[in-house]
């Protein structure tokens, strides 16, 4: 069995904050990680790897450093890694990228599951994997939970809804979207982070010649929608502050409320 | 194609620092320097009173959209049963399509499920594109989509909203890719621009530290997904609405998922997004104990109990309680604010509500900024006493 998964480093956004003075991210110190969907999502590949004779291809697309992702994801377990890395991939919006993830995917060849996150956590859009699928063809599940039984031409997977899950039978090839609560992902193994750092390790790096897209399909140029403009949330109201002891405050509270009908 | 400074022309004056959308520009001597992560977007060039910033870039044509008219909402339903935030959608699309003077249309699709378009009716939806199909009764990603591609393709709708549910964001995209448009995920906000008479998208991103606008230009429809609970529904009583309805041919063997079984989980669910009152905590609520108080007061105002992601990961709440960014985004009419500080994160899920009150021992803390009123003080003194007055309303 041949899986892909996809991989994004991103920044651990939890931490990001915006200058005060010039509006603009601080990008500076802030570590770089696995998105964390995604870990889940080699994890899983990783484990069928052990059960069903799987090879695992981890395709990543990102600026140069993004190779640590891949190497980390070697040292997870995968078999062999693609980096995605050229100028003309910058700022794509998820049409773009999902041409970029897809035309790479053909150039790997065929294949038999696709796995990747729900979501990165720095974009949050949830958009990549059926955007994949789609451009394939092939059929998706998505916050997939858990992987109940492989057959010969289907996948039966669990399937995470708002107030339960559903069973789902999907014919292979397929592409599945994971979320956290699928698996505990391991750690990477030491060797096998040095193995992923050597010169010869097998991992490959494209442009969009490799994948043989023109710049005017992909990034910038090649997106359908742009960002217009980025701004700090603007949450203020116009606060009354409350005096008084707790007593005097809440009896001057319940009046406020009940002139605006809240009580 | 790259973007490039004429270092005499520049006067230092940082409005393209302000503009970048990427940080890719900074100050340096006085004068306005490219980084290398510039994406040669073009937010600086339109902002340059000096015309320093130039580029080699050609301005990209926009097509003539013109005969694409209307705003439709994805009416998602399960088991016969309309999602919320569908209604709320075609309350946002009323107001959207007022602006355009352009109509609000619903799709419904599913198996049986006619009966519903009265109800889309009756919240704004003029006219329902109603799909019935046997293969239609459970939500499959394929099926849904070819049905939708169907009708995108032959009515040539505007805009194309949808929930970003669990549904609507498997749905969505898939949607987008196939009939070849952008797509911006869990908005928050909607405006027509008067000008260019686009959807401006207004999403958070970075965790909900930075807004970002989106406009889709290049394609129609225009898409997005809509977070629940952001928008309102707005019923206009006896409203009738158009049915038309459309034959899809689907083959079960083209669909490639079969739903083999859904299981409902049982569990007392916090239902934050029908809530009129909420009663939240943080950090500084302290223990379970505390949240015990808070409980009550949220019973005495017939509300229900929230908080934050610490308090969750202390295991003061469960988890279907947090609200904010990774949590849930909450519109009660009245939110109080309990020992919390009021971190970004948190003010996402809940700057929506009518009226805020905010207690805390810190006058500092950023909460008291989003609040309508603000008392500075320690929860164990005012919260029992809130009680007492809630009781004796």
């Amino acid at each position: 069995m041949k899986i892909i998964v996809l991989v994004k480093q991103v920044p651990n956004t939890t931490e990001v904050k915006l200058d005060p003075k010039t509006g603009n991210l601080i990008r500076e110190g802030i570590e770089s990680i696995i998105n964390p969907d995604d870990r889940h999502a080699l994890e899983a590949a990783v484990r069928l790897k052990e059960t069903a004779k799987a090879k695992v291809t981890v395709l990543s697309m990102g600026p140069p450093q993004a190779i640590d992702a891949v190497s980390e994801a070697m040292g997870m377990g995968a078999d062999e890694g693609i980096l995605l890395t050229d100028r003309a991939f910058a700022g794509a919006d998820t049409w773009a990228t999902s041409s970029t993830l897809g035309k790479a995917i053909e150039t790997i060849g065929a294949f038999d599951l696709i796995l990747c996150g729900r979501q990165a956590i720095d974009g949050d859009t949830a958009q990549i994997g059926p955007q994949v699928a789609d451009y394939l063809k092939v059929p998706q599940v998505t916050y997939v939970i858990a992987i109940e039984e492989i057959k010969e031409k289907s996948i039966v997977v669990k399937r995470r809804l708002e107030d339960g899950f559903e069973r789902v039978e999907c014919d292979l090839p397929a592409l599945l979207t994971v979320i956290g609560e699928m698996n505990t992902p391991r750690y990477p193994l030491v060797s096998r982070l040095i193995d992923a750092c050597r010169e010869k390790a097998p991992i490959k790096i494209w442009n969009a010649a490799d994948i043989g897209v023109q710049t005017r399909e992909v990034g910038l140029e090649g997106s359908l929608t742009h960002v217009i403009k980025t701004f700090a949330p603007k949450l203020q109201r116009q606060t009354e502050m409350i005096q008084g002891d707790a007593k005097t405050a809440v009896a001057a509270l319940a009046g406020k409320l009940r002139e605006k009908k809240l009580l | 194609m790259t973007v490039w400074v004429e270092v005499d022309l520049c006067s230092g004056c940082k409005r393209c620092v302000r503009a970048c959308p990427y940080g890719a520009i900074e100050m340096k001597e006085g004068k306005a320097q490219v980084l290398e992560r510039c994406t040669s977007c073009g937010a600086c060039l339109q902002v340059c009173k000096e015309k320093a910033l130039q580029t080699d870039v050609k301005p990209r044509e926009i097509p003539d959209f013109s005969d694409r008219k209307g705003v439709w909402v994805f009416a998602e339903q399960r088991e016969g049963r309309l999602n919320k935030v569908s209604l709320e959608l075609l309350g946002k699309a009323q107001e959207l399509g007022a602006a355009l003077s352009q109509s609000v249309s619903a799709l419904l699709l599913g198996d049986r499920v006619a009966d519903l378009a009265p109800t889309l009716a009756e919240y704004g939806a003029e006219t329902i594109y109603l799909v019935e199909h046997k293969a239609l009764k459970d939500f499959r990603t394929t099926a849904y989509t070819k049905a939708i591609e169907d009708l995108v393709k032959k009515y040539k709708p505007n805009i194309l909203l949808m929930g970003a549910t669990h549904v609507g964001r498997d749905l969505a995209p898939r949607v987008s890719r196939r009939v070849e448009v952008g797509l911006t995920a869990d908005c928050t906000e909607l405006t027509i621009d008067p000008t260019e008479g686009i959807l401006l998208q207004t999403r958070p991103a970075f965790g909900g530290n930075v807004m970002a606008t989106i406009a889709n230009r290049y394609s129609r429809p225009q898409m997005a997904t809509v977070r629940p609970g952001v928008m309102e529904a707005v019923r206009k009583p006896g409203a009738k609405g158009q049915v038309i309805r459309h034959d899809v041919s689907l083959m079960e063997s083209e669909i490639g998922t079969k739903v083999l079984e859904v299981v409902r989980e049982k569990k007392k669910k916090a239902n934050l997004s029908e809530a009129k009152v909420i009663v939240a905590g943080g950090r500084g609520v302290g223990d379970a104990a505390g949240f015990k108080i808070l409980e009550e007061l949220a019973a005495a105002l017939g509300g229900e109990l929230a908080g934050t992601r610490v308090a969750v990961e202390e295991g003061w709440i469960t988890a279907d309680r947090q609200v904010g960014q990774t949590g849930q985004s909450v519109r009660p009419e009245l939110y109080i604010a309990c020992g919390i500080s009021g971190a970004i994160q948190h003010r996402a899920g809940m700057m929506n509500s009518r009226y805020i009150v905010a207690v805390n021992k810190d006058p500092r803390a950023p909460i008291f900024q989003v609040a309508d009123w603000g008392i500075v003080g320690d929860l164990r003194d005012v919260v029992p006493e809130m009680i007492e007055t809630m009781k004796n309303k």
